[in-house]
């Protein structure tokens, strides 16, 4: 493992990860943008989670202003340049896109949101201050992922002192340690929370707020507290030889690749799980270097919850899936140094939606690395310290338009409130609640 | 029924003793500016062409062009400070007997500028019909340049010396002669009604349109830059076609104007070429196109010239010459009692909602949004409020696996949601054209006669300004 500076691209990175979706020259831009119709009260924007005014930036583009194009994109969300390389843009704006009605494709939003935004990071990204004065009002972030950012933003731009604590020690959660390197470089990501830093927002790394002590603590200091803390760690495969050491989950594999230096992939990998995080820890598989990738998956084709586009990205590049096959059980060499196969079962889904193994179909399916990608857990036990914080299904319960946790201290956002969704879900969460927390800290203190 | 078996005959006779094979002439400009152009323009199909005009050479600067791009698209409108030929007046000539020589079915028509002498005119009117041109076009439009040095639009302008210097070139030419009017005038008929008591044997209308297309943000230098300062150039290209084709029936209409005319002014395909030939024109004359795209373009306007007028049952030009010449009227005769509205048409809806911020904007506020939840309170949601709502509206990414059995909810009657449909109403609706014209999907807004149980009536009898229909035959 070598040592690497994550703010800077790897330069062995950018060339096994090229990205996906290569970014517009000027002329295409504006070609593509003045495609688009200009549509009132756009569906892309009401798709947007963050309600970004899609035609808005898209003519400023057309028209030669691409600042202008940047600030509005950023007015509604301030991570708008990694949105734009990671937002699955087919269910969201490019979905919405009254074109699909017309027999045409729908316009490029996510290329042209790139476009916007990687010129205002090339001119140094600077954005205008909002507020002039600095208002009473302290409020702290538990963890800095794009949640927290994007709440700590909105708040600082208005007059607030924001404190965000994260027990790891780069900012930014899954977008600097979780998003496949094709689709946002971390050294991407960390110039974007540069950017939330220097509006002022205090960031304390290696601060793991865990302990009901350290929450207390947190109470006395700050008027109001917000829990971006996202979901835990991912499950593990509960089976035997599951804790081998070339049982890597997903998300650990995609950290290491992206933020340690760590390309070291096996020649035969079995991902476990089909949804979005199994495609992309099959496909950095595939990058690193991999022979032989096979996704397997309990259920059918049908079921997987990864989107439809990632699915067909991964078949292209060569990944293999396996339907209706369970793991049972890993397989090591004798003296249990490697992997040598996974032990696999077919199963049936029964009408009921229940799985039933078919008899006598055992099989082995060789591999030296396996990669679970079965879900997140829950960070139940941290949020079961939070006093009065009312948790449901392993979701903090919020009131939807305003964040507000049953504790009215607290506030919650992201993937521990939906449970895990993108990144401009979190993005919009904490918008929204930092729009609630302003008003209620403009009658504490005004 | 189209008539596959006997072709259209396209070719045109032009102030009775012109004779092309198409009505597709080059005009005078840089693509005829000498004989290799020519002969390679005729090999590519067109027609005529009318020379680059000679005279006595001149001294061009560089740069020359600029233009006007709109939306993505390049040259809409083309400006140039370019003056008349460049090359000795012996070498045209030389050029022209030659390319007769070769073409001799081709129309070689001689674009003329000299100084306003009436020897200097018989001149060059002997030399250009000696060579072999078929007819003379006098520029008396050019207006950048030459108007400084009293040629172009400097005699253009002024209907005396128009229709002196007209006089003089009718001493002496045997060939038919064309007067090539400017636009840049209060009154395009006042030049043509000049040009014609000169003896003039046909017009050409519109030369170019004085114009600055554009400046540098960066530098501040207007385009086109010769060494950090411009000029004032001549406009043409798609963007001066409704200007052109006005100014064409402003001519046809007239009937102190009226001649042969050859039709100019952003003809860049066979429909444009079309609409002048409606207006009256005998001919056209392209620039722009050709210096956009080649001469190749000519072929695809004699193939859709010929495949129209087969549809339509033309046999040849003069079969549909002029026909619209009658339907432009004084807005005074038209009728106040005919009422279109627009109907909308579900299917088709898109739900770009163009139409109706463009009638609550630009028009006159009937077309609603209330399909879904109706009036609020009697009144309609303004465009602002609309877009409130919207932004209120919490949305998120959807994940089956974690939104379960949702779905969106909507009628399925038309591939847009019914609340994005726009709902016209037709009560309120003037029929003025505006959401027909901004719907960007073809027959989704159509507009449809009502109606209104009156007789036709024009401002003009309304107000008692002129006889009532029929009063006339009494």
């Amino acid at each position: 493992m070598s040592t690497v500076n994550p703010r800077e691209a790897n330069p062995e990175l950018v060339a096994r990860f090229p990205e996906i979706h290569p970014p517009f020259d000027k002329v295409s831009a504006v070609t593509e943008a003045n495609r688009c119709l200009y549509c009132f009260d756009a569906p892309c924007t009401a798709a947007c989670p963050t309600h970004i005014d899609v035609p808005r930036f898209i003519k400023k583009i057309a028209q030669g202003n691409l600042r202008g194009s940047a600030l509005t994109i950023l007015d509604a969300n301030i991570l708008g340049a990694s949105c734009s390389r990671v937002c699955p843009v087919d269910v969201l704006c490019e979905g919405a896109c009254v074109y699909h009605r017309y027999n045409k494709q729908p316009i490029e939003i996510g290329r042209l949101q790139r476009h916007a935004m990687d010129a205002f990071y090339a001119n140094g990204a600077s954005l205008p201050t909002k507020a002039t004065e600095k208002r009473n009002g302290r409020v702290a972030c538990v963890g800095a992922g794009p949640a927290s950012l994007a709440f700590a933003a909105e708040l600082r731009q208005r007059g607030y002192s924001v404190t965000v604590f994260e027990g790891k020690p780069l900012p930014g959660g899954l977008n600097t340690y979780g998003v496949a390197e094709y689709k946002l470089r971390s050294s991407d990501s960390l110039r974007e929370i540069e950017l939330v830093r220097s509006l002022g927002v205090e960031f304390r790394f290696g601060t793991a707020i865990s302990a009901e002590s350290s929450l207390a603590a947190l109470e006395r200091e700050f008027d109001f507290i917000f829990l971006g803390i996202g979901l835990g760690v991912m499950r593990t495969l509960d089976i035997p030889g599951g804790n081998h050491p070339d049982v890597l989950d997903a998300l650990k594999f995609i950290e290491g690749y992206k933020t340690s230096g760590n390309l070291a992939v096996g020649q035969r990998v079995a991902v476990v799980g089909a949804g979005n995080t199994a495609i992309d820890a099959a496909r950095a598989a595939v990058r690193l270097g991999a022979e032989e990738v096979q996704i397997l998956y309990r259920r059918d084709e049908k079921s997987m919850s990864a989107f439809l586009f990632e699915y067909e990205y991964a078949t292209q590049e060569g990944v293999r899936f396996q339907w209706c096959t369970r793991p049972v059980a890993i397989n090591a060499s004798q003296d249990k140094r490697k992997i040598e196969s996974i032990e696999c079962i077919r199963v049936q889904t029964a009408s009921t939606g229940a799985l039933k193994d078919i008899p006598g179909s055992q099989h082995r399916i060789p591999c030296d690395m396996v990669i679970p990608a079965i879900g997140q857990t829950p960070l139940l036990e941290f949020l079961q310290n939070c006093r009065g914080v009312k948790i449901d299904d392993g979701r903090v319960v919020v009131d939807r338009a305003t964040g507000q946790t049953s504790n009215p201290k607290y506030f919650a956002g992201g993937d521990c409130v939906n449970g895990g969704r993108e990144v401009v879900d979190a993005v919009a969460d904490g918008k929204r609640t930092a729009l609630a927390v302003t008003k209620l800290l403009e009658k504490a203190h005004d | 029924m189209i008539n596959n078996t006997i072709a259209p005959d396209i070719s045109v006779r032009f102030a009775d003793k012109i004779f092309s094979p198409n009505p597709f002439w080059l005009a005078s400009a840089p693509p005829t500016n000498c004989g290799e152009q020519v002969m390679r323009a005729f090999d590519a199909g067109w027609g005529g062409a009318v020379w680059k005009t000679i005279g006595d050479p001149i001294t061009n600067v560089s740069s020359r062009y600029s233009s006007v791009d709109w939306n993505g698209q390049r040259m809409m409108g083309l400006n140039n400070i370019e003056l008349i030929t460049d090359r000795p007046l012996d070498v045209n000539l030389r050029e022209i007997a030659e390319v007769k020589k070769k073409y001799p079915k081709q129309t070689v028509i001689a674009s003329l500028m000299v100084e306003s002498k009436r020897e200097a005119w018989h001149k060059i009117v002997q030399q250009s019909e000696d060579a072999g041109a078929d007819g003379l076009e006098l520029n008396f439009g050019c207006p950048h340049g030459m108007s400084e040095r009293g040629m172009g639009s400097a005699v253009g302008q002024v209907p005396e010396y128009t229709e002196m210097i007209t006089s003089w070139v009718k001493e002496k030419a045997r060939t038919p002669v064309l007067v090539k009017l400017t636009p840049n005038i209060s009154d395009i008929r006042v030049v043509a009604r000049a040009a014609k008591r000169g003896g003039a044997d046909g017009l050409s209308a519109i030369n170019t349109i004085n114009s600055i297309t554009g400046i540098d943000l960066d530098t501040f230098i207007p385009r086109p830059n010769v060494d950090g300062k411009s000029s004032h150039g001549g406009y043409c290209g798609p963007a001066v076609k409704p200007i052109a084709l006005n100014m064409a029936h402003q001519v046809q209409s007239d009937p102190e104007s009226r001649l042969p005319l050859s039709g100019i002014g952003g003809i860049s395909d066979w429909r444009d070429a079309v609409e002048f030939l409606l207006l009256g024109c005998s001919n056209v004359q392209v620039c722009t196109a050709v210096m956009h795209y080649g001469y190749r373009i000519v072929e695809d306007m004699i193939d859709g010239l010929t495949n129209w007028m087969r549809e339509k049952g033309f046999a040849r030009i003069s079969d549909f010459q002029g026909l619209t010449v009658s339907r432009v009227q004084e807005w005074k005769h038209l009728n106040l009692n005919y009422k279109i509205v627009a109907r909308i048409h579900e299917e088709k809806c898109i739900g770009c909602e163009l139409c109706y911020t463009a009638c609550w904007d630009g028009a006159h506020q009937c077309i609603h949004l209330d399909r879904v939840g109706g009036a609020h309170n009697g009144h309609h949601l303004t465009p602002a409020m609309r877009e409130a709502a919207s932004h209120q509206a919490i949305s998120m990414t959807p994940i089956p696996k974690l939104d379960h059995g949702t779905s969106r909810n909507g009628d399925e009657r038309f591939p847009t949601p019914l609340s994005r449909i726009p709902r016209v109403d037709e009560s309120e609706c003037v029929g003025c054209n505006l959401c027909f014209l901004v719907c960007p999907v073809e027959g989704c807004i159509t507009m449809e006669q009502v109606d209104t149980n009156l007789p036709p009536q024009s401002w003009e009898q309304r107000t008692g300004g002129a006889a009532a229909p029929g009063r006339k035959c009494d």
